[in-house]
């Protein structure tokens, strides 16, 4: 019996593309709505290392989105609790916890030791800045946004488009997005982008199929609308692809 | 006819700020394209569109 043999058989993923996931490093920034599937679906899927950044403790009020932890875990630090639930789902997975916030003085140092770095933050100071690193250092930053019942995602490949600044192009003033704390949001829909992203990471490590750079898709849960809006070019105002680019 | 976010509008031209209202975007919380291009949000007050164009229009999402 083998724990991967249900990936193997996939013509796209194989035992070569097995090998590829054991031997890839992934960095998930918060172990929240997004992280809890993120994190569990790689482990699951035998992702050799993954890194858990989150300062913060699982709160009660998480519990409705927040699947990878649990009621006894309440208290505990949030990359802490998801390590040991990804330990049970698979005693071999590597996992670094760093159990702070990612900030402007550790973030370089942090995201330089992984291949593809995933946003599963809450906050846009934060999302842009792992953005602008991944961007200098080349790095493949999966985005995810997700509140009520909708979300999106997109993939920052080097020199494959767009990246999250690209579009967006800095930080909105405080209380002009409203937060999942004043709007709500549904656990299902960070399951189903927090699984998206985790495809598209566990997509790009091995070849298979086309990744969303150079497109976000966007869902509507209460719809079920999907759109795949397409930004093929990088933004020629954009200060970070334009400082790379010199 | 203009197309914003996959849906056809069958307008020869539209005050980009008249569609934003119309449908309640604000724009702090967007970012728009036109043609594959980024429109500066110093552009919007100004911007027409015009047949021909294509639209995406995409929110700033929080969240994780």
């Amino acid at each position: 019996m083998n724990r991967y043999e249900r990936q193997e058989i996939i013509k796209e993923i194989g035992v070569e593309g097995q090998k590829k996931l054991k031997n890839s490093k992934v960095l998930v920034i918060g172990a929240g709505g997004l992280g809890s599937p993120i994190e569990m679906y790689l482990a699951a899927a035998g992702v050799g290392t993954i890194g858990i950044v989150d300062g913060d403790a699982v709160d009660e009020s998480n519990l409705n989105r927040q699947i990878i932890h649990d009621t006894d875990n309440v208290g505990i630090n949030k990359a802490e609790s998801a390590k040991q639930r990804l330990k049970k789902i698979c005693p071999d997975v590597n996992v670094i916890c760093y159990p702070y916030y990612i900030t402007n003085e550790n973030a370089e140092n942090i995201i330089s030791s992984y291949d593809v770095i995933i946003d599963a933050v809450d906050n846009f100071e934060t999302r842009f800045l792992v953005n602008d690193i991944c961007v200098l250092q080349k790095k493949v930053f999966i985005h995810g946004g997700v509140i009520r019942f909708n979300g999106q995602v997109l993939t920052y490949v080097p020199g494959m488009g767009p990246c999250y600044r690209c579009i967006f192009d800095d930080v909105p003033e405080e209380g002009e997005v409203p937060t999942s704390k004043e709007v709500g949001i549904l656990g299902a829909s960070a399951g189903i982008i927090g699984s998206i992203q985790a495809m598209e990471a566990i997509k790009y490590i091995t070849g298979a199929g086309e990744l969303l750079t150079g497109k976000m898709l966007i869902i509507d849960g209460l719809t079920m609308n999907t759109r795949v809006a397409k930004f093929p070019k990088i933004n020629p105002n954009c200060p970070v692809c334009n400082r790379k680019n010199k | 006819m203009i197309k914003i976010n996959g849906e056809i509008i069958d307008k020869d031209t539209l005050k980009l700020t008249d569609y934003l209202a119309e449908n309640n975007y604000k724009s702090t919380r967007i970012a728009i394209e036109c043609n594959e291009e980024i429109v500066p949000k110093s552009m919007y007050e100004s911007f027409i569109l015009h047949s021909g164009d294509v639209v995406e229009i995409v929110s700033l999402v929080g969240g994780g």
